[in-house]
């Protein structure tokens, strides 16, 4: 059968979204009830209820979409836990479209919460997930790279930056231009972790981590929490906030947590999902109106712009240098503040999906760009791992 | 460096037990006449077990290279340079250049295998400038 791009493109919507943040970091709520509260509110700002719901999207490491259910007492008829780490809700974007497009779902949720700081910082909940307690069958990031000490994940993603630097000349004042265009969107976000204006120098001035990466190059660890909510096209225009339509989604994955495994360590998944997400919208990267590209750190944005086509390769650098991705820039990218300065709980993938929808509604105040039509997700799990695009667009995009 | 060694597959013994005799084994697709690494079960060219394991000449260059300041394990001395080294037979790996000033590490150097004592008479392959 024929690849047909229209099968999917614009046949659901996001009609629902929320998310709970906290200037301190510290939102002080346990995760199951976050869980809940997200769901409820993006489900009001749908005009939808629980009841509603047929299709749950969970991450988590055992059948977590059940447990949820259990809790939400409906009993779904689709059931998705994808779980490619923060490019997760992209996928589920991704997912849920077809799902809906195809009728084996109505109604999808998809919701995250993370608690880092009331978990505290330590190896507990890190270690089972890595399988370290399994000394005869470990992971192989465990056995192959744990025993040289690298930062995970910041060493990762330095080596990356390393080799970007080695090969095409970026540099880290060019890196730290990220922050600093990202910090000038947050303080323009009165819910965002950090709003104080940033400098090159004061990213460069912050302790180093893992060259070259400083610590003011890496997001930050917050508590935080969102939840979404597709329906078909068709439902959609019913409902209470204005659609904003799925119209492309694309996902691909070249390595798991080892960044040795990783073919071209400057060269990401995200050449894959956008080319697909892309050509099922039927757009080019000059029609995005505004993006929002995982910003774990600054080298992950600087990969992204040009695996997405923003720029070609290695000339993400200058491509960032005149501020064109801050507030009045040519291309908008993380306008709530990004991972680097909003909030970052571990799997920021949903904070894309939430901000994306925002703007493409219009609702976003200070920070909001004019006339927004397409918007763009881009998420990224792992080290460089799985990358996960999604393109939204207005009614008028149709 | 005391390294944290969380664990060792059954399928990859031949290569910690070479360690011993600061031997690196390469598992090589016989099939693919590929050398392959981290060591798999099965080969990812044949999804057979077309494997045998073949000693490296330990000679590569500096794939990417990142000196470490803040680590996230506490026994960790810093600053060390933790680098993906491309071996000359095609295959690449993590490893730490040592006996060496870190931030003198560049992307494209020439490198060849030593080894770190772990407890208990196994070596962690390390590399040096060449």
């Amino acid at each position: 059968m024929a690849y047909d791009p229209s099968y999917v493109r614009g046949k659901s919507a996001i009609v629902g979204v929320a998310d709970a943040v906290s200037p301190t970091g510290v939102l002080g709520i346990p995760e199951r009830v976050l869980e809940m509260q997200m769901i409820k509110e993006a489900l009001d700002d749908a005009g939808l209820d629980i009841s509603d719901v047929d299709g749950l999207c969970a991450t988590g490491f055992m059948m977590p979409s059940m447990e949820l259910a259990e809790h939400l007492g409906i009993t779904p008829r689709w059931t998705n836990t994808t779980m490619t780490g923060g490019s997760s809700f992209e996928v589920h974007v991704q997912q849920a479209a077809a799902a809906i497009a195809c009728g084996m779902a109505e109604v999808v949720v998809s919701v995250y919460a993370a608690t880092p700081r009331a978990r505290g910082k330590g190896l507990g909940d890190m270690s089972q997930m890595m399988g370290m307690m399994d000394s005869k069958n470990p992971m192989p990031m465990v056995e192959w790279e744990l025993p040289y000490a690298n930062v995970m994940p910041a060493g990762a993603y330095a080596l990356a930056a390393s080799r970007h630097q080695a090969i095409y000349g970026t540099t880290s004042e060019q890196l730290a231009q990220i922050a600093v265009s990202t910090r000038e969107w947050a303080s323009m976000n009165e819910r965002a972790r950090y709003r104080d204006p940033l400098s090159i120098q004061d990213v460069l001035d912050s302790p180093m981590i893992s060259t070259p990466l400083h610590r003011l190059d890496c997001c930050l660890v917050t508590d935080g929490a969102g939840a979404f909510v597709m329906t078909s096209a068709e439902r959609a225009k019913d409902l209470k906030k204005k659609p904003v339509y799925v119209l492309g989604g694309g996902t691909a994955h070249d390595h798991a947590m080892m960044i040795s495994e990783m073919p071209d360590i400057t060269t990401t998944p995200g050449v894959i999902s956008g080319r697909d997400a892309f050509n099922m919208a039927g757009i080019k990267p000059s029609d995005v109106d505004v993006l929002q590209s995982y910003d774990s750190f600054t080298i992950t944005v600087a990969l992204s712009l040009e695996d997405l086509g923003f720029c070609e390769k290695g000339e993400a650098g200058a491509f960032v240098e005149d501020g064109k991705i801050g507030p009045g820039g040519s291309l908008p990218v993380n306008t709530n503040g990004g991972g680097l300065s909003y909030t970052h709980p571990g799997m920021y993938g949903m904070f894309l999906i939430v901000e994306a929808v925002r703007q493409a509604r219009g609702e976003c105040g200070a920070r909001q760009v004019p006339d927004v039509n397409i918007a763009v997700a881009h998420g990224m799990g792992g080290v460089l791992s799985c990358a996960s695009t999604i393109v939204l667009g207005t009614e008028d995009t149709l | 460096m005391s390294r944290m060694i969380m664990g060792t597959s059954p399928h990859a013994e031949p290569f910690w037990e070479a360690t011993r005799e600061k031997k690196l084994l390469m598992q090589w697709c016989t099939t693919a006449n590929k050398p392959i690494h981290y060591p798999r079960q099965l080969s990812p060219y044949t999804l057979e077990d077309t494997l045998e394991w073949r000693e490296s000449p330990g000679k590569g260059e500096v794939y990417a290279v990142t000196v470490v300041y803040k680590p996230s394990m506490p026994m960790a001395k810093v600053p060390y340079a933790v680098a993906l080294v491309d071996l000359e037979e095609g295959a690449r790996m993590m490893t730490e250049i040592v006996n060496c000033d870190p931030t003198e590490v560049k992307v494209g150097d020439k490198v060849q295998l030593t080894w770190d004592e772990l407890p208990g008479g196994r070596h962690m392959p390390v590399f040096e400038l060449a």
